[in-house]
Order: C-alpha cells, then structure tokens, then sequence
C-alpha cells in the first residue's frame, strides 16, 4: 500500500482550506448584494446587513418588477438575446464549415479565412464604427446591437478547429450515400459538435444578454435600451441623491441600496440560471477547439 | 474535371456568403472611415466635404496635457493584469490539479468561473456597493482589524490596484480552465516513472507539471502581449469618476470622452488609431513570436 506522507497531508489540508476560502471570496459578493436586496432599508443604510438578509423583505423586487423602464430594458434584453443568438449561431456555423475545409475542397480557404482573420486585428474605433451605423440608419433599431457583432472571429476559429478534428470516414460515407454539404453539415458535423456549439452557445447568449455600451451609444431613446444599458444609467452614473429625492424616499421600506441590489440580481439571475447547465460542456469545447499543441 | 470541383466548391462559397457581406459593411467600412483622423471632421458635411489636415489632429493629440499620463495609466494597468492574469490561473490550476475528488474539484471551477459571465455593469453595481467606504462590506471587515476605511474607488492611489484586483476576481477562472485543460493533457506515464523513481510530488509539479505546461505558459505570455494598451474600457468606464482621472484614465476612456461627450470626432478617431496602429504591431509581433516559440498559428 501506498503511504502518504505527513507532509503531503499537510499540503493537502492547506490547499482544501485555501480552495474553499478562494471559492467563497468569488461569491461572497455576490451574496452580500443579495442579503442587502431582501433586507429592509434601514437595515442596510445602517450597514448592518452581511451575508443574510436583515428584516427580510421583497419590497425592493416588487418596486422593480412593475417599474416601466426596468420591465422594457428586460423586454428589449430578451428580443436582443434571441436575435442576436439565431444571427451568430447560424453566421458561426456558415462560416466554420467552409473554412474547416482544406484547401484543395476550397481553393479560396486562405484568403477567406484572412478575410476574417484581418478584423481580429484592426478595426475602425468608436466614431467610425458610429458613423457606419448611423449612416445605415440603424440608430435606435434593435438591429444595431445585433448585426456589428454579426460575425464573432473567436467563435468562428473555435468552431472551424473542431469540425477539423471530427472523423472524416462519416463525412465520405455521406458523400458517397449523395449527401451535400448543406446536409453533411446538419445531420453530422453539427450534432457531433454539441460541446462545441453549447459552449459557443453559452458566450453569445451571454455575451448578447450582458452588452450595455452599445445600447449606450445606438439608442437615443431610453425606451430602447437593453436592460444592462439602462442599469448603466441608473446604478452606475445616476447621482444616488436625485433617485431617492424623486420616487423612493417616500417609499419608506425601499432605499436606493435595496433597489440597486435587486435589480443587480435580477440582472444576473439569466446568466445563474443558463450558466450550469452549458457549463458543463467547457472543458471538451475549449480544449478541442482552442490551441491546438 | 476541374470544373466540375469549381461546382462542388460553390455550396461553400454561398455559405460563407452573408458573414463576408456582414464583415464588409460592419467592419471594413468603419476601418475606412478611420480617414477621419486626418480631417477637421464635421458631421453635417460627411467625410469627402469635410477639410483634409493632414497630421494636426495627431499633433494635438500629443499636445494634450494629460495624454502622456493617459499612456502611462493604460500601460501600467493593463502590465500588472497581464501579470496577475498569468500568475494567479496558474498557481489555482496548479492546487486544483492536486485534488483527488471530482466533484469538490468541479464545484470549485464552477463557482470561480461564475464572475467571468457577469457584466462589468453588474459586477460594477456589486463593488460599488460592497467596496463603499461608509456601508461596504470589505470596509466594515477590514475595521475588525483596526484599519481606517478605504475609499478604493474614489482615492487615487487604490484605484489602479482596486482595477487589477477586481478584474482578477472576475476573469481568474477562466485562465485557470485553459491551463486545468493543458494539465490533462500530460502523460501520465511520466507521473508513474517519477513515482517509481521516488520523487514526491512537489518534485513531479517541478520537473514534470511545469514543463509541460511551458508551452501554453509560453503561448499565454505571448499573446498577452498584444493587450499591453487594453487596459479595459468596460470595467474602467463603469468604476473610474472625475476623481481618479489622474491613476485611472485610459486611452479608451479619454476617446469616448472626447469623441462621443465633447465630439471632436476627427481627435478622437487619431486616438483611437493610434492605439489601433500600436496594438496591431503588438499583436503581429506576439503572434510571430507564439509560432516561433509555441509553434502556434492561428489558422
């Protein structure tokens, strides 16, 4: 039998401990917005609140979920997210299939691919980028926010790598029954791809759904901004004295600290509930698709 | 013969149809329009009535009394988060490496990969509040110990490491996957030899981890390069205000302000694409270096 050494017990216990302690700290914040949310206002203006709510209340939840602009920034989210995710997955797709072929399959392969590559490495900026959507009369559309980042490059590398380590002997076999490519690509490459596509899944979704600069910027009105571009207003550069002075002092059981902490978690809640179940997938799409040695 | 693969090729081109269209409107006409910089731009006139001034938008550019520190900032900043964005994924890689159970492994990946996916805008809210120095609660913990509250987002002197701080909390996680990914794939033989051999596993971590790690440590520090004038503009937008401009504004932070909040649009865009000019050299080079070194290419 193998002995383990009291110095390796030692190590072992220290780095439980210090995993666990790291793990915490990642989340402990978390937790502390999410005590203050459910607590009552002079609870958390007196600091007293730490990581269980203090005179629990849903006050702060109720105010937000019927406040106007909270409810069309979730709307607007929610048509942005779904949009964008058909938009990508299937510009994703379109292009990784073609370019994960080789060159003699496509004798264009290397120029496309450059194509792609050169706006990884150089883009236009922040008013240029401006002036083109303006210039299309996309403002105020929702289609600013979901077609400049029609084409994500990342995700189209990660994709094309892993088609390129699927067997090829299913792939000829298809061909020789008198399949296309179109359908080559359905019924084999991208079932076969399902860690792939889910993590690829999980960063567009997120990524759609955590955009706020954007909306800063394209919307003019404020009724068309996403959720996270609308809390942008509010939590971070909203001076906290005009909040409260205008609707919620004389709500007495809300503070502006409760509500800014509702709404920070019903912002996140999305991203909580998808995160576990794609999550699992990581591992497999990021090695295969990532670096390849 | 030739022909008829010119016809089988064409699927392919009409799938790859709509991203090129996509790329070209969204991305190589914004690149065009960077010809901005060299005029005395005026959006009621366009960019071919608008009057051509050669390098002046650069020149006061430079001339602008915080722009040097405005380099120095993004510099400084992005450097010690490439470095904490190298150090810290390691080393946890490294401790998750050792643990023999599975699922205390994967609930701790779980949970330190979770700020990744959360928005500089919530996670902004989250500091803001828990970093408060009446209220917060880092404060009121750090007052057990007798130490005077930190005004980590308002005093100049914090702010830079509350930026590096943070953003390591947020993105950590997610290094640590990609260098966890690199570990399995060692050869375990290796392991089982250096056992044989009597080296304890601080001994196999040093001889055998490590190296086998050194390729995508390599690979990681190389292309890391390409950032050192990314210092983030989504987290520093959504924490910095007027009193940490002098530690806390970055290039990024200083176009939006001249840009879009005073829209000298031709100054802003010669900031811009000097940055833009910078970092294409830098990523050109790290990728030139990454294929050299790590034998890695892109495509």
């Amino acid at each position: 039998m193998h002995k383990t050494s009291i110095s390796r017990k030692i190590f072992l216990t220290f780095n439980y401990i210090l995993l666990t302690v790291t793990a915490i700290v990642c989340i402990l914040p978390l937790i502390n917005v999410l005590a203050i949310s459910f607590s009552s206002s002079s609870a958390a203006a007196a600091g007293y609140v730490k990581l269980w709510p203090v005179d629990f209340t849903v006050a702060s939840y109720k105010y937000a979920l019927t406040k106007n602009e909270f409810l069309t920034g979730f709307f607007v989210s929610g048509k942005r997210v779904l949009l964008g995710y058909i938009v990508n997955m299937l510009i994703t797709i379109s292009i990784a299939y073609p370019l994960s072929k080789e060159k003699k399959a496509l004798g264009m392969r290397n120029v496309y691919a450059w194509f792609f590559i050169i706006t990884m490495l150089f883009h236009g900026g922040l008013i240029p980028t401006y002036m083109t959507i303006k210039s299309l009369g996309l403002l105020d559309t929702i289609w600013a926010l979901v077609l400049p980042g029609a084409v994500p490059v990342f995700n189209v590398i990660l994709l094309m790598n892993f088609f390129r380590n699927l067997p090829k002997e299913i792939e000829e076999a298809a061909y020789i029954d008198g399949a296309g490519h179109w359908r080559v690509l359905w019924s084999i490459y991208c079932p076969l791809s399902k860690p792939a596509l889910a993590t690829i899944s999980l960063f567009v979704l997120v990524g759609h759904w955590n955009s706020w600069f954007d909306g800063l910027i394209y919307m003019n009105s404020p009724a068309n901004y996403p959720l996270q571009s609308y809390l942008q207003t509010i939590i971070i550069e909203a001076d906290p004295s005009i909040v409260s002075s205008n609707e919620l002092l004389d709500m007495s059981e809300i503070s502006n600290r409760t509500f800014k902490s509702a709404q920070v978690f019903l912002a996140a809640f999305p991203v909580l509930i998808i995160y576990p179940f794609l999550q699992k997938y990581f591992m497999k799409g990021l090695v295969f698709g990532s670096v390849k040695g | 013969m030739g022909m008829k693969k010119k016809l089988q090729e064409i699927p392919l081109h009409l799938m790859i149809l709509p991203g090129i269209i996509l790329t070209v409107i969204f991305s190589y006409v914004p690149i065009l329009g960077t010809v901005i910089a060299f005029q005395k731009f005026v959006p009621s006139k366009g960019i071919f009535n608008s009057k051509w001034i050669g390098l002046d938008n650069f020149r006061y550019m430079l001339d602008m009394p915080n722009f040097t520190s405005v380099l120095w900032n993004t510099v400084f900043i992005a450097i010690l988060k490439i470095i904490a964005g190298l150090v810290v994924p390691i080393i946890f890689a490294l401790l998750l490496n050792e643990l023999a159970g599975a699922f205390f492994k994967r609930t701790i990946q779980t949970i330190i990969y979770f700020p990744y996916f959360l928005s500089w805008v919530i996670l902004g809210g989250i500091l803001i509040d828990i970093l408060s120095p009446s209220s917060g609660i880092v404060n009121q913990f750090l007052g057990v110990f007798g130490i005077k509250p930190i005004f980590f987002l308002g005093d100049d002197k914090w702010f830079p490491y509350t930026l590096v701080l943070t953003d390591t909390w947020k993105t950590f996680g997610y290094g640590t996957i990609v260098y966890l990914a690199a570990l399995t794939g060692i050869d375990q033989s290796l392991y089982e030899a250096a056992t044989m051999d009597g080296a304890n596993r601080w001994k196999q971590t040093i001889h055998i981890t490590l190296p086998g790690m050194l390729p995508i440590i390599t690979l990681m520090t190389v292309l890391s390069l390409g950032n050192v004038l990314n210092a983030g503009f989504e987290q520093v937008f959504n924490l910095y205000s007027p009193m940490v401009y002098s530690t806390g504004d970055i290039i990024d932070t200083l176009v939006y302000r001249i840009g879009l909040v005073d829209a000298q649009y031709g100054v802003a865009t010669a900031v811009g694409l000097f940055k833009s000019l910078i970092s294409f050299v830098l990523i050109v080079l790290s990728n030139k270096l990454a294929n050299k070194y790590a034998g890695y290419r892109v495509f």
